[in-house]
Parts: structure tokens; sequence; C-alpha cells
């Protein structure tokens, strides 16, 4: 599971605040930690995010979910500084955003950061190649150079010869393409993906999110991905954090959310996941005893790509860490009961 | 509630009621303002004028110094644009002026604005542009209509910089946008006489004061365009541009702008329509053109003549208006190669400019259009309205009389008669129970300010020509947009119709008005009718159209008649626009009122017309005022009324 020599930390909130409504500020300092939905009401303040810590890891896909509402795009743009919070901490690369002058901002998301947007955000007048080039363009970059590194990002998400079409000419797939390339262009330290697909077809999801998990085998970023869909989290994240009214109310793998949902309105949503696609087989596994088994499956797999090795009657298979070594059985039975147990 | 409503407005009434049957002894001031209580407002501003024009000063620069620098700036493109279309370049003055370059022969001009229209819409666009200005040089209008286009050019492009920029401050700074907007409500109300008296105090007699005044009455709708469309700009392209680190110029001019494009297209058309409904009176202040030769026709009576002229702006008009829709919608796809292979059009115009003058020096005929070769239908206007004149003269003159004296007549002394407290009071009550407190100040207010600043019986008499006006105009139009809801092939034909009509410049409708009916009254009623039914027609049409198919088909469902569906479902839902329409209507006619002084009415409009004459700015801008504000109590009433209508259906949105 984690790593015995865990990531730094890339990104960290602390106890990150956000009120809209007057002196919003002051009435949160008031309160201190009594905080609560009731009481910042009765001050006119309509609460988006509520005290908010988590840290994303450098290298990790970290997936913020929650249904709409929650103010899980709030906080992507708190983290962007788009909005200015109300209280916390927000330390990028341990430099805490929030004291951060206008310049270092402009600087930091120049260089530093990529956004895709849920409704592309491409502009309407600019061709394919010069809205990926629009990063560099403003930050002054001679035109061919520019020019040279958008055909680089066009290509690599698979648009090369629709360099000159403009966007309205283009599907939503594709304008999410370049949407993506846009924000690739300036090399992002930390890349933000603000429901990227949601606007997408069922099926163009599906081929975007495949899409995505390519890109990132190639380009290791750290990614800080907002969806509001359960299943494509699952998918996609290393790690996730469930929001609800504002609040973070439970992180981890997506292995640890299913088996052990902390409430119940997280249990809603893992209700429908098959736990075989979920949990690995590191997790299902006991203690190697008795004779070696002839059959071995990785203990990082899922339980449901180990499944198919019992069809031919197997009824224990070896578990073997990166190394080939084996560190537990894994038993036909087991496998059966938390297939059916849902 | 509705008990409670009733109650208030029995009370109101009868208070009402009885001011006005006992008031005329015991309350004399209730009728008739008392001269201590008036303010000499017209003497402030006339004075005002003056102190500004003779010795308001900045310090380094006088404020008349000032408005002769702005009317110098935009002298020059206009000196220009003038050259080029019209006049030449010339040396010397006068007659004694030499010709060193001749202006583009009409050929060039022609078939540059064709190549426009074939870059921007394709063949056809191309081929109703030529058209246009073949039908401009057929009928000899061709000088005339290079003059009024060459101040057309310079007033557009600077209404629209002006527009954009006061739009994209008021953007930016809410407080500017709060302190505008009433600014922007009185400029769009105040009839344009009203300012041309001041205008022509501190611009002078000219071209160029006529392009102040257009820029003036062009302005704020592009002001307000700017302002909607870079506030639709969606909030992820901000994001974008802040994500990317744009600088605030950067944002504006990389992403806001060019996002906002086709909302500030729309303005930009607005701008060239409303330049071009301002040709006839801008005229009245020196702009040349075909403006002046309308209000020479009409002064002369010649009907065929200014039809003509008229006919000439409604072409030029059509002209501008399909060319910038065009170029609006068009979506261009870059073109690879050379700078030729990326603007084939551009060098195509350059090419035929030069061609064209070569030609123009060479062959007299495509320099300038032979006169053998023009039309003129004046004359076949002329007697047509005579044939009229002679064999129904006596039947126009009853269906006039019959009109005037039981209808006009009794509906004018009827609101002549009535206690300017009592309207004052009454609207107030209206504006409560409409929308509050805060609108019932607000008109009680204006309809005092018109009382103690000696308009009230002018007023009166406008109201009444409006009321009656706007009374036939629904009751034609809304008729008419009913039966045109349900016929797609009419609608198309109606459309066509009122566009047209609503392109025409509005002087154009008093002429014939004039030629049957003579003047007075009745001929005004005529030409507002004329002018006004077209916003009834359409809005009833768009209100109709708008009814969710679905409640119709339960109606049918639960098998109500053809009528009863009208009646109980289609008309209910679609009030709020008929209502919107109503208001459209009342502003079209009160502009077309003041226009209508020229045929001798008594009202406001006469009162301004009367300043213009004797060029006494502060009469002019308090009757102008005047006008402005019962435009306003009218709208925000209507409004009022609309939003709760809509409220009750539950199609409110919020704050809309």
């Amino acid at each position: 599971m984690t790593d015995p020599a865990t990531p730094p930390a890339k990104l960290v909130c602390r106890h990150v605040w956000k009120l809209f409504g007057a002196r919003a500020a002051e009435v949160l300092a008031d309160l201190g930690p009594e905080a609560d939905g009731e009481r910042l009401q009765a001050a006119g303040l309509v609460p988006a995010v509520r005290d908010v810590t988590l840290s994303v890891r450098e290298g990790e896909i970290f997936v913020i979910m929650g249904l709409s509402g929650s103010g899980k795009s709030t906080l992507v743009r708190l983290m962007s500084r788009l909005i200015e919070p109300t209280a916390g901490e927000i330390l990028f690369n341990g430099q805490n955003l929030l004291t951060a002058s206008d310049r270092e901002m402009v600087e930091i998301r120049r260089h530093k950061m990529g956004m895709v947007f849920q409704h592309f955000a491409l502009l309407p007048h600019l061709s394919v190649l010069d809205n990926v080039a629009f990063p560099l363009q403003v930050q002054g970059v001679a035109r061919g150079l520019r020019e040279e590194r958008a055909r680089a990002m066009v290509a690599l998400v698979g648009l090369a010869g629709r360099e000159g079409a403009m966007p309205r000419q283009l599907s939503g797939g594709q304008q999410q393409r370049v949407g993506i390339a846009r924000s690739l262009a300036v090399e992002p330290e930390l890349w933000f993906l603000d429901e990227p697909f949601s606007a997408l077809d069922p099926l163009i999801r599906r081929e975007m999110q495949d899409e995505f998990i390519r890109l990132q085998s190639v380009l290791r970023k750290t990614i800080v991905f907002i969806t509001h869909d359960f299943d494509e989290a699952i998918r996609l994240a290393d790690r996730i954090a469930i929001m609800k009214d504002g609040a973070v109310v439970q992180e981890g793998t997506p292995e640890e959310i299913v088996l052990h949902p902390a409430t119940d309105y997280v249990r809603e949503f893992t209700r429908s996941v098959p736990r075989a696609k979920v949990v690995r087989v590191a997790r299902a596994m006991r203690p190697p005893e008795g004779a070696a088994p002839g059959v071995s499956v990785a203990a990082r797999a899922s339980v449901a790509e180990a499944a198919a090795l019992f069809l031919d009657g197997t009824t224990v298979l070896a578990a073997t860490d990166d190394a080939g070594g084996v560190v537990g059985h894994l038993h036909r039975d087991d496998v059966v009961r938390l297939m059916l147990g849902g | 509630m509705a008990g409670r409503g009733i109650a208030v407005w029995a009370l109101a009434l009868g208070l009402f009621a009885l001011v006005w049957q006992v008031g005329a002894t015991a309350l004399p001031w209730a009728f008739e303002v008392p001269k201590g209580w008036t303010l000499p407002a017209a003497r402030w501003i006339t004075g005002f004028t003056k102190w500004l024009l003779n010795e308001a000063s900045f310090g380094l620069f006088t404020f008349a110094e000032l408005t002769r620098f702005i009317a110098a700036v935009i002298d020059v493109p206009y000196r220009v644009a003038l050259s080029v279309l019209s006049t030449g370049v010339l040396s010397g003055r006068g007659s004694a002026a030499i010709v060193l370059l001749p202006p583009l022969p009409w050929l060039g001009v022609a078939l540059v604005f064709a190549l426009f229209g074939l870059w921007a819409g394709g063949r056809a666009l191309g081929l109703l542009v030529l058209g246009c200005f073949v039908f401009i040089l057929a009928f000899g209008q061709w000088q005339s209509a290079m003059v009024t286009l060459a101040s057309i050019l310079v007033a557009v492009p600077m209404g629209v910089a002006g527009g954009v920029t006061l739009g994209i401050l008021a953007w930016r700074h809410p407080w500017f946008s709060r302190a505008i907007r009433p600014v922007l409500d009185l400029m769009q109300t105040i009839p344009v006489f009203a300012y041309l008296v001041p205008i022509l105090f501190l611009f002078g007699f000219g071209p160029t004061a006529a392009v102040v005044a257009t820029l003036i009455y062009a302005m704020p709708p592009m002001t307000r365009v700017a302002e909607l469309a870079l506030s639709r700009v969606p909030a992820e392209l901000t994001d974008l541009g802040r994500m990317v680190g744009c600088t605030p110029r950067q944002m504006l001019w990389r992403v806001v702008v060019p996002s906002a494009r086709d909302g500030l297209m729309v303005g930009v058309n607005q701008v060239i329509m409303l330049s071009l409904n301002m040709v006839i009176i801008a005229s009245m202040i020196g702009a040349g053109g075909l403006g002046f030769d309308v209000l020479a026709a009409l002064r002369k009576l010649d009907f065929g003549a200014g039809l003509e002229a008229g006919l000439a702006i409604v072409a030029l008009a059509v002209v501008l208006d399909r060319l910038s829709q065009a170029a609006a919608r068009r979506r261009g796809d870059p073109r690879p190669g050379g700078w030729l292979a990326r603007h084939p059009y551009l060098a195509g115009g350059v090419a035929t400019v030069l061609v064209a003058v070569l030609a123009g020096l060479m062959v007299p005929a495509l320099q300038r259009w032979p006169v053998a070769w023009e039309l003129s239908t004046g004359s076949f206007w002329s007697r047509v309205v005579e044939w009229i004149n002679v064999n129904y003269f006596d039947t126009i003159e009853a269906v006039k009389n019959a009109i005037l004296l039981n209808v006009l007549v009794p509906f004018k002394r009827f609101l002549l008669g009535l206690p300017w407290i009592g309207v004052a009071g009454l609207l107030g009550v209206a504006g409560w129970r409409l929308g509050g407190a805060r609108l019932a100040a607000l008109v009680a207010a204006l309809a005092t300010l018109i009382a103690v600043t000696g308009q009230w019986e002018k007023a009166m008499i406008t109201v009444y020509l409006c009321g009656i006006s706007v009374l036939f105009a629904m009751i034609i139009g809304v008729p008419l947009g009913i039966l045109a809801a349900e016929r797609a092939r009419l609608w198309s034909v109606v459309r066509i119709v009122i566009d047209t009509l609503q392109t025409l410049p509005s002087f154009v409708y008093l002429m014939p008005a004039v030629m049957l009916f003579r003047v007075g009254d009745f001929t005004a009623m005529i030409a507002v009718i004329a002018y006004a039914v077209a916003p009834a027609i359409r809005y009833t049409v768009l209100g109709l159209a708008g009814v969710d198919p679905r409640l119709v088909e339960a109606g049918r469902a639960m098998g109500a008649t053809g009528v009863q569906i009208l009646w109980r479902i289609r008309l209910r839902l679609a009030l709020p626009e008929i209502l919107l329409g109503l208001n459209q209507t009342i502003m079209f006619a009160l502009s077309m009122l003041v226009i209508t002084a020229l045929v001798g009415t008594r009202d406001l409009g006469q009162e301004v017309y009367i300043a213009l004459t004797k060029a006494d700015p502060g009469r002019g801008l308090v009757a102008g005022l005047a006008v402005a504000f019962i435009a306003i109590i009218a709208d925000r009433l209507i409004q009022a009324a609309a939003r709760a209508a809509r409220a009750r259906l539950g199609l409110a949105e919020a704050g809309a």
C-alpha cells in the first residue's frame, strides 16, 4: 500500500475556510472552533469550504470527489488562489501562497500550475494551435518557440493535423484534449483538473480517462482531480478526499474508502462498487502456510484480476511482491466470499 | 390581499373624484400650479449654458475651448471621409476651389462595398449591396448619400469606441455602472430635439455638431450591450486567464473582449442603426446629405422627393445593417500561405479602388452617374396623392371629423380637466401597488416635477395624443399578432413589413399623413399609429410563440375549444410579453410624437421644436425632460406590472 518512503507533500491545505458574505473573516474569528453551519447561517454567511486540511503528495493523483454544491470546485480555486480563502494556510512547495504578492502569484501560475476546465474554456477566436500556445504567449515567449512547443503538446494529446482548426469545429472530446494540451504547455509542476470529463458523453468520458491514465504514466505530474463521479474517482485516484457541505468527510485510498466507509454518506457511494475491483490481493491474502501453490499473482493486483486464475480449478494462489518473493496465499473461498459479498 | 388591493384603489379613486369635483373652487392650486410654486428650471438651464459658453474655465483652458477642441478632433476624420466619398481633395475654398483629386467614383464605392458583402456573407449579400447602391444611383441620390455615409462612417467608430470604453469601465467598477445607469436611461428617453439646442450652442452649426448629437444618441445602447456582453463571458474563461497569469490588460484584450465579440457586434449594429435614425434630425443642425433632402421635401410637402430620399436612407441602412450582421456571424478560418493568399479580399478591394479610379478618370460616366440614367417617381406620387384628394376628399374629411369630435376632443378635455395633484397621487398609488414605496415615490415625484416646471398642460396633451395612438396601435397590433402567431406564412410576410417599417426614417410617415389629412392632431395620431404598431405586433407574436406547447396540449386534452385555449391559456401566459410590447409601443409613440410637432400639435414636442427654432436651450431641455419623465413613469409602471404578472405565472427570473 503506502510505500515505505512516502513522497514529500507538494500542496498542503491547513484549516482552509471559505465563507461568502459580509465581514466573513471577522465573524469566523469570533466564532473560533465553534463555527458550525447553524451559527454561520445565523450570521448571514454561506460556508462553501469548511476547515479543510489535506496534503497532496508529489507524483500522485489526488481526487476530490463530491456532489454539486459540496464545495469541491471552490476548493480547487482556493488551492490556486483564484478565490481568496477566508482563513487557513495553503502551502505550495512549502511556501504559503496566501502571503505571496500578486506578482509572485502571477509567476507561480505562469510557470508552475496548469488547469483544465469543465467546459474547456477555449478562446473562441483562436485556432487550436494558438489556444495551446496562449499561456506561452501571455508570458511573452517568442512565436517560433511557443508554436513549436504547442505543436508538441497537440501531438501529445493525439490531435496532430488539427492545429489550424477552430474550437467550434471540434467535438467535445477533442476540445478537452486541446484544453489538456494547453494546460501542459507550460510544463506545470501541479496540474489541476476541474471535472475535466463531466461535460462529455459516457463513452467519450471512458476514452478520455484511458487517455489521461496513459498521459500520466508518461508525465508523472502531481495532480488534483475534481469529479462528481465516484466510479471515475475509484478508477483514477491514488488517494481520494470525499466532500460534503464544504467539509472533507473521508480521505484515503480507493481501497480504504470502499472497505471502510467512514459515514453512511460515503457508504451510499461505495454500495454499487464491486469490491473485487478495488481490493488488492495483498489485503485479501492469508499468511503463507502449507505447500507453495503452482500459480502466482502480484500482491498489488486487484482481486478481480486474480479471480480469473481460479477458473481452471486452482484453489490457492501464491501472492508475490515486486521482487517476486511470496508474501502470502490467496484462497479461492476468500475470493468467492468477497465477490459475492458485493 | 386582493380584498385589500380593491379597498386601496376604491379609497384612492374616491379621494381623486372628491378633489376633482369639489376642488375646482376650493383648491384651485390642485388644478393649476400657482405662480409662486414654479421652478424657473428653463431659465436656470439657459443661464448655465451661457455661463458654460462664456465663463466656465478649467484654469488652463475654457469650456468653450474644450468644445472647440472636440469639434476639431471630430472634424479631421469627417473631412477625410467627405473628401474621399463626396467632394474630392480640394485646394482653396468656395467657388475658387480647384479639384486636386476627384472623389472615389461611384463604381469604386459600390464595388468595394459589394466585395465586403461577398467576403462577409457570400454572393447573395454581395448582390444585395450592389443592388442597394444601384437603387441610390438610379434615383439620383448618390451625392447626398455619400455625404450621409461619410458622417456615419465617422460617427460609428467613435460611438463604438466610446460605448465600449464606458462599458468596460462599468463592467470593471460596479460603482461606475450604478452611477451611469440613470444617465443612460435619461439619454435614451429624452427626445433628441431637446439636446440639439445645447449642442448647437456648444459646437456651432454644421456636420461636426451633428456627429456629436449622433454620438450622444447612439452611444448608450453600445455601453449597455458592452457591459452585458463582458459580464456574460463565462467565469471559466476569466479563471483561465488568471491561471495562465494574464496581467489585467492581457485579461481584458486577449481573453474577455475577444470572447465577448458576438455580443459586442450586436452593439455595433445598434450604433449603426441609431446613427442612421439620427440622419434626418441631425440635418436640422447642419448635417447635409439625405437627411437634409428629406427635411427640405417635408417642408415643401413634396412627397415624392421625400420618399425617394427616405428610401435611399433605408437602402443605406439595409447595406450597413446586413454587412455588420454578416461580419459578426462570419467565422473565418485562417488560410495558410503568404499575405496575398491570406487576404484575397483586401487585395481585391485595393485593386478595385485603383482600377475604378483610373476608369473614372478616363470615362466620366463611371466617375459620376450620368443624369440621363436617373429615374424619378416624384411626380407619380404627387399625382397619386392629388387623385386621392380629388376623389375621396369628402370621405376622408368625414372620417377625420367623426373621430376628432367623438374621440379625440372629449378625451383631451377630460385629461386637461384633471387636477395634477390627483393624477400624481393616483400614479403614486399605482406605483405602490405594483412595485412598492420606492416606485411610488419615483413616479409621484416625476409627475410633480412636470407640474411645477410649468409643463403640466402640454404634458397632458402629450399624454392624450400618445394614449389615443397607443390604444389604436394596440387595437390593431394585438389581433394582428394573434393571427400571425398561428400562421407561419402570414408571420413571415408581416415580419418583413414591420422590419421595413422600423428601418424607415420616422419622418417618412409624416408626409403621406399630412398630404391626406393636412396638419393637426388627427394627422399626428395617424403617423404615430403607423410608427408604433410594429412593436405591438412583434411582442404579441413573441409572447404567444413563447407559451409552452405542452400547456396548449394539456388544454386540448381537457377538451378546451380553440377560443378557450387562446383566451384562458395562451393570452394569459403571454401577458408579460404583451405588456412589454405595450411599453415599447408607448416609447415608440413618444419618440414619434416629438417629430409630429412639425405638423402643428400643441404638446411638449411643439415646445421642444419652438425652443430649437428660437435656440433656447433651457426651454427645450425642460420640455424634453418632461417627455423623458412621462416615458420613465410609463416604463417603470409597466415593467413592474409585467414583473408582477410573471411572478404570478411562476415565470419569474430572479432580479430580472
